[in-house]
């Protein structure tokens, strides 16, 4: 495999809250490669949101290391910004409703690419999202467009900046699922024309499986399973990888036996005060004793995948 | 301008207009207003003096006119002080917070908790010769902290948005995303506090001069006020006096409020009105 883009190397987040400190995200390592989709699944409270706010250097790590080209980013986030971008979550928060579409491109054009030709790029740029007829968009406040347009709006101003790597933080979860797939289609067009690194974040395991090349599974703040997706989905290795995608409709289900109750799924665990050992040992209908009492280790498998999970390395 | 579509603002903006220009051309217009007419004494208004006389024979017309450009100048130059340091101290405050925050909240807290007033007293006491400059600048200097609490709050909760950590992504410097993404969010609080802070300076010049603070040979609708109540014009009946320079301040307060409206819908599209010609239009498609 070439040499990652961007990498995150054993990171962990630890929010103080109060007395406690809440674990949002612990010994996260992610290696993101050009011109490849990496799905990051999980559901709401993994630490998926913080993994991509810490690659977007919006606060530090507690520990561990972040290397852009292969060298541990530290000081001022101005240059990182120029290879990594990150898309939110919310089409409607990410853009000033006081400035027009043209306001927001240009001065990412100008911070740039100072010496290019505004006008030509930033008419460039609405092309490359298919916001066309440009003149029709250029001049317009976010309020007078819908949530898709938007979006592409972000995305196109992310784009102005030429960077290596896209994250993108649930980039499609508030848009209507009638254009869901266009942007989808866009962030594939991307991928493969620009050669861009993505990162794409969701909870939704079908979007997962139509965009991405890989998938990393992330539970309660760790990560517990990765790989090629169709390995990853035909075949779950870890419990929760496994739960994680029976819960999510399939017409074409596999008929696997059922690990779980359907009807006693579990909650996920507080970050503040998590279980020891494996931290989803308390919904694990396969838990042994050394889940209670021992993190499991990464286990590498072939086809590039690996897990945490005690059932692997005993196998 | 969108601001000028709404009658609010309209009407606000030509009664401030107007006593902007009465500041101006005053001594072009009105007599002199401290001429004694001998042979009327606090007489009511007439074909002579429109708005009759004083006590000490002097036209009220000529006076209030005089004292437009004390009291606008005062109000004026007060909410620009106040406004201006509230701006400089509450935003970068809630901005960068961290140790910047709590220097310059401290700063705002010290100037929250004076007694404003007898500070005013004392400075005042203490500067000879208190003329319109120096009110205007004690009353900025020390009515700017609860400007600069709001615009902190304000700006905390906007610095944390999508859109301004979006454009610090992008790579815009510090001072860019203070002026043009978060400063344009608060035009509506920022034009409120100077509107508020341009009624409070009239008003506390008033109060300033009633309390005999200011410069008693200088002529605002303060020290009329203050005469007036001196030569017990109200027990006497004397209404001419003291209601013109009242209802001056009063308007004055009224026209701010009108044009902050107008301030308001220009910050927040949501509370702007549909122009009339939008409307009719629409009726006519209803209808048909």
């Amino acid at each position: 495999m070439s040499q990652p883009v961007l990498e995150a190397r054993g990171v962990s987040k630890l929010f103080p809250a109060g007395r406690s400190t809440v674990r949002a995200v612990e010994d996260a390592t992610l290696a993101l490669q050009p011109g490849r989709i990496v799905a990051l699944v999980g559901e709401s409270g993994s630490g998926k949101t913080t993994l991509a706010r810490l690659l977007a250097r919006f606060y530090p790590p507690t520990s561990g290391e972040i290397r852009l080209h292969g060298e541990v980013v530290k000081g001022k986030p101005r240059a990182y910004y120029s290879d990594v971008q990150l898309i939110f979550q919310d089409p409607f928060g990410s853009l000033n409703p006081l400035h027009r579409v043209r306001y927001n491109l240009e001065r990412a054009v100008k911070l740039h690419h100072p010496k290019a030709d505004v006008d030509q790029r930033v008419a460039e740029l609405l092309e490359r999202v298919s916001l066309t007829p440009v003149e029709q968009f250029i001049d317009k406040f976010p309020h007078e467009l819908s949530g898709g347009q938007r979006q592409r709006v972000v995305i196109a101003r992310a784009l102005a900046v030429e960077p290596k790597v896209l994250l993108g933080d649930e980039p499609i979860s508030m848009l209507d699922v009638s254009i869901r797939l266009e942007m989808l289609n866009l962030l594939d067009r991307l991928r493969t024309e620009d050669g861009l690194a993505l990162l794409y974040i969701t909870h939704d395991i079908a979007s997962a499986r139509y965009l991405c090349d890989d998938i990393v599974v992330m539970y309660a703040g760790r990560m517990i399973e990765g790989g090629p997706k169709e390995d990853v989905i035909a075949d779950p290795l870890h419990p929760y990888t496994q739960l994680l995608i029976d819960s999510s409709p399939d017409p074409e289900r596999s008929d696997r036996p059922d690990l779980f109750d359907a009807e006693d799924l579990g909650e996920p665990p507080s970050l503040i005060d998590p279980p020891a050992g494996c931290r989803f040992h308390p919904r694990c209908p396969l838990a042994m004793d050394v889940c209670r009492t021992e993190a499991p280790p990464r286990t590498e498998l072939p086809g590039g995948r690996w897990t945490h999970c005690w059932l692997q390395e005993k196998r | 301008m969108i601001m000028l579509r709404s009658w609010k603002v309209r009407i606000g903006l030509s009664i401030l207009g107007f006593f902007i220009l009465l500041a101006v051309l005053g001594p072009l217009i009105g007599g002199d207003p401290r001429a004694n007419d001998i042979s009327s004494i606090s007489q009511p208004p007439s074909a002579h003096h429109l708005f009759g006389t004083t006590q000490f024979g002097q036209d009220v017309l000529a006076q209030t006119i005089a004292g437009a450009r004390g009291s606008m100048l005062v109000g004026i130059l007060a909410a620009a002080i106040g406004t201006l340091i509230a701006i400089l101290v509450g935003v970068p405050a809630g901005y960068f917070g961290g140790a910047v925050d709590n220097g310059l909240n401290f700063l705002t807290n010290l100037f929250l908790v004076m007694p404003v007033l007898p500070l005013i007293l004392i400075v005042a006491g203490y500067v000879q010769g208190t003329g319109p400059f120096v009110i205007a600048l004690i009353i900025g200097l020390f009515g700017w902290s609860g400007g600069a609490r709001t615009l902190r709050a304000q700006s905390l909760s906007l610095s944390s948005r999508d859109f301004v950590l979006a454009m610090r992504m992008v790579g815009e410097p510090h001072r860019r995303l203070i002026f043009f993404e978060i400063l344009p969010h608060l035009t509506g609080w920022i034009s409120a506090m100077f509107l508020h802070g341009m009624i409070g300076g009239v008003m506390a010049e008033a109060g300033l001069a009633f309390l005999g603070i200011t410069d008693s040979g200088s002529i605002s609708w303060g020290t009329m006020i203050q005469a007036a109540q001196q030569q017990s014009a109200v027990l006497r009946g004397l209404w001419w006096w003291f209601v013109p320079p009242g209802l001056c301040i009063a308007l004055i307060g009224t026209a701010a409020t009108l044009v902050n409206f107008g301030v308001d819908e220009v910050s927040n599209p949501k509370l702007r009105q549909a122009r009339r010609s939008v409307i009719v239009r629409t009726r006519k498609v209803v209808s048909a």
